[in-house]
């Protein structure tokens, strides 16, 4: 077998297009206004629009991680928005009621206090899906409906506002020159890649998502896996509402993180993690969170009002499920001297 | 000896009655209602008054619709998460048309077309390029709240004097009443009721969310069923849009947010399996009315605050689920 | 050609009638793979027509090509004399061919009514007639004998109802020719009776049905003629009553040339065991085994015999767990406790190979380095990952030793050949270490090199002490490996014997002997 080229590698690598095509979105905003890409320096901090992206893409990032992970095992988690929606509120009535609300240590013990609120709604996410069996687009929307009543709940339907510097700085601080709420996901991102590439889990995940029988036969604990990549997403969207609350250094129940349980999965699907389950790509998703990102910072740069992004989001997410299809696939392709026998009906019981 | 010898009096027969199991969550679903009127009407002055079950009505009337078409899709196993932004886009074509001066006729029509085009889309999708629904649908959300903003980004009110003279229209039935909205909305739940109980594509309806290979194998018309209840839904969306927009009297782009979450918590509620197959719209009518109840309830104690609402109905819903959940796994 | 001609002079007596169907030298492939190569098949108006053959005979393709489920990729099929295609099931239905298959393809939340008459209800103003709907229902039910309220809803019968059901919506829609796919394979005795019936009935009628049926009695008992079926290929088409129920094993399993070199094994004889590693007693499941005995020793190789259906799948899945035991007791070394799950057999280092090697064995999106190691893994739990250095060592050494090609150990699973597949399968299992493994059919599908290599490599793993079940189609190689045969049959453990001198022949006559003398009971 020849070695093959380098270009002929990288034309066949996974995240060739995600990255194409953040390439493109990137053109066009160079060319409607060419110092797009410009950084500069100013007080140790840089400042761009590229800059921006990226602390934008925090939250979407974050959440989309933890749905890479539940999507690779064939799952979905609808709750993200409301999981972050509660995190946001936890944190800032902890704030508002501590003795020092403008303390590191207050900002810290409401962080952890919220994370672990999420951890453990994520984990009984994972104990409906796991345990009761219950399909988890079905398990999730629970969470999803409950969710922001009970962060109103917890803030009593009041936009709580919160003054504590250490807690805002998790949008809106700047750590070498980086945004800290990047940093923040870009670590979570490492932490995640570290958490299934350096240990058993990510393979784990991906036989319980591409083959759940033959992982049953093999003695895989698919119960605990799945109990995992629950709560796991939960603590990632309880991270992503935190860095969104402390973007406005408040938290509106209504409001914080909607929808973005639909960009999350955007980002996942862009990314080349298929919706069917099995291999995941946490680098295709951190890409996928740029490109929307970059989209959303699109939209107002080339003249268009910035709310109407939904609709070039509607318009990605049918492109890239359309290119995943296998039906549209095969019409785009040339036709073949005749059809392979797809079994119309895939008949269960005996083979042959 | 004697007396308990004769035949079973008809009282016997009506208490030994013992509905099929198919219409048991339905039946649950009424017993919760009626429960909740009731020790409502006995906890607060005024809550027993009839008026306040045609306001129920006249209040989800959208939502009823919704619901409905949520039904058909929801029996075939699919789901719809796309009727709370065609509502809003709904509210936003009747208002700009209307404020550009067509005539309430032509901006009904073209509300209508909107969303049965928009279904039939994400039909398509579903269908014919394989997309689980709930991604195509989704790709729906996005798709009408984006058009809705294209459209304008601020609130317009509608004034349009036959849209607000049909919004207020009202029928008295003695000292009580009910306004057109209403009615358009329980003839949905008729019409509905009469189309998956007695027709073809109904039956064929049902057959899908009771095991689409089976229903291929039938030789059923599977492709367009399942395009036509995303059809239906995206109709009976634009139809509750309308409706909305007649009760809230603007278009808005933020009009309807989450309301697909009520609308498919109304058709849990009222005992439709979201795994598909078994339900029904009078099921949906009674979620949806079960809803309105709590909301009244927590309205006429005036001490609870109205996100108890979103609460409850998680609650609700996960409770028809587990319950759900167990019945199907003893039946297998 | 010659098959053809052949099989024109066991036309069945008494019809001078064209056949109703005739299928001309049909191949259908799936890729590479050759599912059905050049098979003719004729079926006659008023006969029961027994479609024979053991797994990957190619009966489910042949059924799925007549009832326009897979399209034919070579050769013709003729409806009364004219050329058809069929391209969806809906063209074959509407040629008057009507299929019920093993599984219930009916609605399981509608009425019986509307399961018979789904797509073709009685209407009146455009709305369904449901009272005349149940009444053709009903008099479509009297007439094959069926007493079935048509207005229940079907789910709340017994499958065996629902099986007749499914016959009866056939039978609605005029059909000509019946497919009836493994119909028995859930009912027991009377509801067969009841089928029967049936089937007897619409022959009478003249309607061509095609039966499929594990077991061999039945197919005595209701078929006239039969195709045999083998690897895709046409064996014979023979009337069944000049059959001899040994022959037609013999057609069915086929013999491979001798061209593996037989196996020099040390023969074991009980004494050496001991204890027995394991036992199994009235270890059994309902609707799928019967209470069956078996005990494995410390390096014994068991060979289970027995055809398609016969429970020897069934016993498999019991001893490891991947299904529940509903009665009997398992022991394991002196423990005794029936296994829930496969970890739990795992625990007791037994393994095992499911003979569905695509749905139950390879994962084929990961890497061969990650199924083979999959079972280890699992063993360990996700935060203990398999070190890189021994995971290299433990690969490289397996890929050597099974001669797995490609030897790359990043190759995606789902690119090797079914051979090669099933090596890195059973590298999987001996990187567990098991102290019981159980192969079932681990040879299925693949070439003749791969088959050899690993006959040979579970009689070294046996020699150093393995304790081996050892499941398969093929007579000759379950003889070949084992010390000890069971032979099964129709759910339950017929037979039992040390493997001194059996010949293929000996156990065809068990399996089908067995089967004669109770069919003469019954008769």
């Amino acid at each position: 077998m020849p070695e093959p080229t380098l270009v002929r590698r990288a034309l066949r690598h996974p995240l060739l297009w995600p990255v194409l095509a953040l390439l493109v979105l990137l053109l066009v905003n160079v060319v409607v206004n060419p110092s797009f890409l410009s950084v500069r320096m100013q007080d140790g901090h840089l400042y761009g629009n590229v800059i921006d992206i990226i602390r934008n893409s925090a939250p979407v990032m974050l959440v989309a991680l933890g749905m890479t992970l539940v999507i690779a095992t064939r799952g979905i988690d609808l709750s993200v928005g409301a999981i972050a929606a509660i995190a946001a509120a936890v944190a800032c009535t902890r704030i508002v009621g501590a003795g020092d609300e403008g303390a590191l240590v207050t900002a810290v013990m409401a962080v952890t206090y919220a994370l672990v609120v999420c951890l453990l709604l994520g984990a009984w996410n994972g104990f409906l899906v796991a345990v009761l069996g219950i399909q988890p687009i079905i398990a999730t929307l629970i969470l999803m409906v409950a969710g922001r009543g009970i962060s109103m709940a917890i803030t009593d339907g009041q936009i709580t506002t919160v003054n504590n510097p250490w807690f805002s700085d998790l949008a809106s601080g700047f750590v070498l020159t980086l945004p800290l709420a990047f940093l923040v996901a870009f670590g979570m991102l490492l932490l995640t890649a570290a958490l299934t590439r350096r240990t058993a889990l990510g393979m784990l995940i991906e036989a319980v998502g591409i083959n759940p029988e033959a992982s049953r036969l093999a003695g895989v604990r698919s119960r605990t896996i799945i109990w995992t990549v629950y709560a796991f997403s939960g603590l990632c969207a309880g991270l992503a509402g935190l860095v969104i609350a402390a973007n406005t250094n408040s938290v509106n129940a209504n409001s914080l993180g909607l929808w973005i349980e639909l960009d999350a999965i955007l980002a996942v699907v862009i990314g080349g993690t298929s919706l069917m389950g099995g291999r995941f790509s946490l680098a295709g998703t951190f890409v996928g969170a740029l490109f929307i990102a970059t989209l959303t910072r699109t939209i107002p740069n080339i003249g268009i009002p910035s709310e109407v992004n939904y609709l070039f989001k509607a318009i990605v997410v049918i492109a890239v499920c359309l290119l995943q299809s296998p039906r549209a696939r095969a019409m785009l392709r040339p036709r073949r001297r005749r059809p392979t026998p797809a079994p119309v009906i895939a008949k269960a019981g005996s083979p042959a | 000896m004697s007396a308990s010898t004769v035949p079973a009096s008809s009282w016997d027969r009506v208490r030994g009655y013992a509905p099929p199991p198919r219409y048991l969550p339905v039946v649950a679903t009424f017993a919760l209602f009626v429960g909740l009127y009731g020790v409502g009407g006995m906890r607060y002055e005024g809550l027993s008054d009839p008026q306040v079950l045609l306001s129920l009505l006249l209040d989800n009337a959208f939502l009823i619709v919704l619901a409905v078409g949520m039904t058909f899709v929801i029996l075939t196993g699919g789901i719809d998460l796309s009727v709370g932004s065609v509502v809003a886009l709904s509210t936003m074509i009747a208002a700009r048309t209307l404020e550009l001066g067509w005539s309430p006729y032509l901006s009904i029509v073209a509300v209508l077309l909107t969303g049965t085009l928009l279904g039939l889309l994400m039909g398509v999708l579903v269908h014919y390029f394989q997309i689980q629904p709930f991604v195509a649908t989704l790709a729906g959300l996005f798709l009408a709240r984006g058009l809705t903003y294209l459209i304008s980004v601020k609130s317009i009110s509608i004034t349009d004097p036959t849209f607000t003279s049909l919004a207020f229209k009202t029928v008295y039935f003695g000292e009580y009443y009910l306004r057109w909205t209403a009615i358009v909305a329980l003839l949905t739940v008729v019409v509905a009721a009469f189309v998956l109980a007695r027709t073809r594509f109904g039956r064929t309806v049902y057959a899908i969310g009771g095991n689409e290979s089976s229903a291929v194998l039938m030789g059923l018309r599977v492709a367009a069923t399942k395009v036509g209840v995303y059809v239906i839904s995206g109709f009976c969306a634009s139809l509750a849009g309308l409706l909305f927009s007649l009760y809230i009297l603007s278009g808005n782009s933020l009009h309807a947010v989450g309301m697909e979450l009520d609308a498919i918590a109304a058709v849990v509620i009222g005992g439709t399996l979201l795994t598909g197959g078994r339900g029904y719209v009078l099921g949906s009518l009674l979620g949806v009315l079960v809803l309105g109840m709590i909301k009244t309830i927590i309205a006429f104690d005036g001490t609870l605050s109205s996100y108890w609402m979103r609460i409850i109905t998680g609650l609700l819903l996960l409770a028809f689920v587990v319950v759900q959940r167990f019945a199907t796994r003893r039946q297998r | 050609m010659t098959q053809l001609a052949r099989s024109k002079a066991v036309a069945p007596p008494g019809t001078d009638r064209p056949p109703v169907i005739e299928m001309r030298d049909i191949t259908i492939s799936f890729g590479a793979v050759t599912a059905l190569d050049r098979v003719s098949v004729r079926l006659f108006p008023g006969e029961v027509h027994a479609l024979m053959g053991e797994n990957g005979a190619g009966k489910s393709t042949l059924i799925k090509a007549l009832t326009g489920v897979y399209t034919v990729d070579d050769g013709t099929v003729l409806v009364d004399g004219e050329r058809h295609e069929f391209h969806s099931p809906a063209a074959s239905q509407a040629a008057g061919i009507s299929t019920v298959y093993q599984e219930v393809n009916l609605v399981p939340n509608l009425t019986v009514a509307e399961n018979m008459m789904l797509g073709r209800e009685p209407r009146r103003f455009g709305a369904i007639d449901v009272r005349a709907m149940n009444r053709a229902a009903r008099k479509t039910l009297l007439h094959l004998g069926l007493d079935v309220d048509p207005a229940t809803v079907l789910e709340d019968h017994p499958i065996a109802v629902q099986q007749l059901v499914a016959i009866a919506r056939a039978v609605g829609v005029q059909a000509k020719v019946l497919i009836l796919d493994e119909p028995t394979s859930s009912l027991d005795a009377d509801e067969v009776e009841k089928l029967f019936a049936v089937m007897r009935r619409l022959r009478e009628e003249g309607v061509a049905i095609v039966f499929v049926s594990h077991f061999l009695d039945q197919v005595y008992e209701i078929a006239d003629r039969m195709t045999i079926l083998r690897n895709g290929r046409l064996v014979e088409e023979r009337m069944v009553a000049q059959t001899p129920r040994l022959e037609l094993v013999r057609l069915m399993i086929g013999r491979e040339l001798e061209t593996l070199e037989r196996l020099d094994r040390a023969p074991r004889t009980e004494a050496e065991g001991g204890a027995p590693l394991l036992t199994a007693i009235g270890l059994g499941r309902k609707n799928s085994l019967e209470a069956t005995d078996l005990q494995l020793f410390e390096g014994e190789v068991v060979g289970i015999a027995g055809l398609l259906g016969s429970g020897r799948t069934e016993l498999a899945r019991l001893l490891y767990g991947a299904d529940h035991a509903d009665t009997g007791e398992l022991t394991v070394r002196s423990e005794r406790r029936r296994l829930r799950n496969p970890r739990q057999a795992l625990a007791r280092k037994i393994a095992f190979s499911s003979e569905n090697r695509k749905a139950e064995g390879i994962v084929g999106d990961l890497t061969v380095a990650d199924n083979m190691l999959l079972a280890l893994q699992a063993s360990r739990g996700w935060l203990r990952p398999v070190p890189q250095a021994t995971r290299t060592r433990l690969v490289r050494d397996y890929i050597e030793a099974l001669d797995i090609r490609p030897a790359d150990p990043t190759a995606l699973m789902r690119n090797l050949s079914g051979g090669n597949q099933q090596k890195v399968l059973l590298a999987r299992w001996l990187i567990v270490q098991p102290e019981i493994l159980i192969l079932d059919e681990p040879t299925r599908g693949i070439d003749i090199g791969a088959k050899a290599q690993i006959q040979a490599k579970v009689a070294e793993l046996a020699e150093k002490g393995l304790s081996v079940v050892f499941i398969s189609a093929e007579l000759e190689e379950v003889l070949r490996l084992s010390d000890r045969l069971v032979v099964m049959r129709d759910r339950h453990k017929i037979d039992e014997r040390p493997n001194d001198d059996v010949s293929v022949r000996d156990v065809l006559e068990i399996i089908a002997g067995e089967a004669r003398e109770q069919g003469d009971r019954d008769a």
